[in-house]
């Protein structure tokens, strides 16, 4: 593995608040704070003038469909959208197929990983068998078995008694649970925000209602039980109020924001394009302030994608029968750039630590740092460099992006994992 | 001022000038219709398909009519015998279709925005005959057409329309015809079928009937399905009829010259009794008629042809 000199870069490591133009240097796959003369002369330089040096970016939020599912994305197509996008830790949901209530098959996703991901993978595993809501799966054991959160994805557990139950049970090992907090009785049929645009369009309503009910009940069962629950995806304006007055009261809730549901409002679903149809819908303008006001005091701890890859001929549908879901990890960055810090003024280093730093401590993972002897996982990006993202040409298997053929301010120019450069201007040097 | 669509999706995007020259030439259709011998020579050797993903009586034989008063070919294709029951693709469908050589695709389907969907697919006019709960804009003109026949303009003129707003396709096209027209719109219904959304699209609501009612000129009750009663959106039909069905008394509060209609298929009993549905305020069935005049237009401007080019001569 080649020692690495990055120069000149500006080095922003939220962990260490640091950020300062500088180099760094990799030796044997680890972050080291200086380089003998010697060693200098032998090392890969990487120019990185103007370029910002971060650590590697960190996805808790990405559904890479293996097992099951590879017609959309596999392990290995969704580790190189991540090293596109600058993500070198992701955290993939087990709405797998089968789903990833046990051991064997978080075994085969984590035997998958080793052999073809480029990146760091890490798994979750399901709160009840089947996702169905209705008893346990074997927590413990999956833990065992690796896992570093458990959820039912987008299949909220229901029922209050045993959301309680998991909760009270996962919290024996220190593990958080995710949710995605959606009361399915108030969403039967529906596709988009209820609102203004859902009436004149005639499409079924998802209120905002149907999040804030659950996100309330989470806060209540958290500090019940003392568990850690993580809410995914926040979508209402109503929420980040809950969760706001919950983190007051010191309660182990720590929330998720997306890239699309900053960026964009149900104004978009005007012709009815699939490519905006998600779960939770986009929402109202309201909204989308109070989830970046809520990100700027930290009532939101983090940004997520819910990277959600689906196949061309699924999302070709009519609107009511298209999958929910879009392409996140190769856009996060530049959208995310854009909403907060050139629209919002957002400090740089702040946004850096909402997808490093941050979501690495919620899950409890080793990453998110450039301290001397961490893991060398790093990614390179030119801020203020200007490029069209065409979906089609991307690292994913699918091409479901609502950002297709935009110019995105913002380019991952190269990305390091464990030392190894795994993605560089453009290319996957190491694709296996 | 010449007609320059290719389809027909929703009124939403129409002008008032362009719904205007739709009537226009439904008016002359709807002369063709007196005459003994009903055809007109328009779309001789063009070939309409009538797809019908969801169940259709009226809209469907009036569609086949109008084609045919036309002089074009007919293919009806429902659900059951479209290969979409197979798991064949909307977008697969309406491209065999197309290759199939048809001329024009006449659309119904369950899905809100699939004649959307569908005019960015296919090269051959598109025309809307519902989708969903979003438009039914040949509904919506056959609507204002038959308004006008009684009341000339409606500028100003109080329209209320009654029941399942919420659901209704037809609500939302007379909504937008009747506030590009000058129409005054207040939508009445329990409040969990008239959300207060629908004031953002330029028309009044209200939850209390007589108000409403006192002297409007028109009167449109939409169906109530009791589908809607399963799914908590009211208690019961009883309550409903007792609350907002239009009897004998609730009538009279009308405007003495107002007219009742209803798109159909009309509930006896629940929404409307049935002796006002066949009393003397009642155009329900002059809508039925229309619908052939209106449709007719549509196709033949949709085709090509230009308003002026009408000439009902004997």
């Amino acid at each position: 593995m080649p020692t690495l000199w990055i120069r000149n870069a500006r080095v922003i490591d939220p962990a260490a608040k640091r950020d300062a133009v500088s180099d760094l240097f990799v030796v044997d796959g680890l972050i080291v704070d200086s380089l003998p003369l010697a060693a200098r002369k032998r090392a890969r330089k990487i120019d990185a003038t103007g370029q910002v040096a971060c650590p590697g970016l960190v996805d808790i939020h990405v559904h890479f469909r293996e097992p099951g599912q590879t017609h959309k994305e596999t392990m290995a197509t969704g580790s190189q959208a991540a090293a596109a996008g600058g993500f070198t830790t992701v955290v993939c949901m087990p709405n797998t197929s089968p789903v990833a209530d046990n051991t064997g098959t978080i075994q085969l996703m984590k035997d998958v990983i080793a052999r073809d991901s480029v990146i760091r993978i890490y798994p979750t595993g399901c709160i009840t068998v089947g996702m169905k809501g209705q008893t346990l799966a074997p927590i413990g054991s999956l833990k065992r078995a690796g896992v570093v959160a458990i959820t039912d994805d987008g299949d909220c557990v229901q029922s209050n008694d045993l959301m309680r139950r998991a909760v009270e049970y996962a919290r024996m090992f220190d593990l958080p649970v995710m949710d995605h907090c959606q009361d399915h009785s108030m969403t039967q049929g529906a596709v988009m925000n209820e609102g203004v645009m859902s009436t004149r369009l005639g499409l079924r309503g998802w209120p905002n209602a149907a999040e804030d009910l659950i996100v309330a009940r989470n806060v209540i069962l958290s500090e019940y039980t003392g568990a850690h629950i993580h809410l995914q995806h926040i979508s209402s304006r109503f929420s980040v109020d809950i969760i706001r007055r919950a983190k007051t009261r010191g309660a182990r809730i720590s929330a998720e924001a997306t890239p699309h549901h900053i960026a964009l409002t149900d104004e978009s679903l005007a012709t009815y394009d699939t490519h905006f149809k998600m779960n939770p819908p986009l929402r109202t303008e309201e909204d989308r302030q109070a989830l970046i006001e809520g990100l700027r005091d930290g009532t939101l701890d983090i940004i997520a994608t819910d990277h959600a890859p689906h196949t061309d001929y699924e999302k070709d549908k009519e609107f009511d029968f298209a999958p929910n879901g879009i392409l996140g990890l190769e856009t996060a960055l530049p959208v995310t750039l854009e909403v907060l810090v050139r629209q919002n003024k957002f400090k740089l280093p702040f946004v850096v630590d909402l997808m490093t730093r941050r979501p690495a401590k919620l899950m409890n993972l080793p990453a998110g740092t450039l301290a001397n002897g961490a893991a060398a996982d790093i990614c390179l990006f030119a801020p203020d460099e200007k490029w069209v993202y065409d979906a089609k040409m991307g690292f994913s298997k699918s091409s479901n992006s609502p950002w297709s053929g935009q110019t995105l301010t913002g380019r991952v120019k190269t990305t390091i994992v464990g030392g190894r450069v795994v993605f560089s201007n453009g290319r996957l040097p190491q694709a296996r | 001022m010449s007609w320059n669509r290719r389809h027909l999706l929703t009124l939403e995007e129409l002008s008032l000038a362009e719904i205007e020259q739709i009537h226009t030439t439904a008016a002359a259709f709807k002369r063709t219709l007196q005459r003994s011998v009903k055809k007109v020579p328009a779309l001789r050797g063009k070939t309409i398909v009538n797809l019908f993903l969801e169940p259709s009586t009226r809209t469907r034989m009036a569609f086949d009519m109008a084609a045919k008063r036309l002089s074009a070919d007919v293919i009806s294709v429902d659900a059951a015998s479209s290969s979409t029951t197979k798991g064949e693709t909307l977008r697969d469908t309406a491209e065999n279709i197309q290759a199939l050589q048809a001329d024009m695709i006449v659309i119904r389907h369950a899905a809100a925005g699939s004649p959307l969907y569908l005019s960015r697919i296919l090269d051959i006019p598109v025309i809307n005959a519902g989708d969903g709960a979003h438009e039914h804009p040949t509904q919506g003109l056959l609507d204002t057409f038959t308004m006008k026949e009684h009341l000339g303009s409606l500028r100003g003129r109080k329209v209320v329309i009654l029941g399942d707003i919420l659901f209704s396709r037809v609500a939302r096209s007379n909504i937008h015809a009747l506030t590009k027209m000058g129409a005054d719109v207040t939508l009445v219904g329990p409040s969990t079928l008239v959300p207060q959304s629908f004031t953002e699209m330029g028309v009044s609501v209200s939850h209390d009937l007589k108000s409403a009612l006192a002297d409007a000129e028109v009167v449109m009750l939409l169906r109530i399905q009791h589908e809607r009663q399963a799914a908590g959106l009211f208690p019961s039909l009883g309550e409903y009829t007792s609350m907002f069905g239009l009897n004998k008394t609730r009538a009279s509060w009308l405007n003495p010259k107002a007219i009742i209609m209803h798109p159909g298929p009309i509930n006896r009993g629940v929404e409307i009794d049935s002796e006002l549905a066949d009393g003397p305020r009642s155009v329900i069935l002059q809508q039925v008629t229309n619908g052939i005049a209106v449709r007719m237009a549509v196709l033949y401007l949709c085709a090509g042809g230009q308003p002026e080019l009408v000439t009902p001569a004997d």
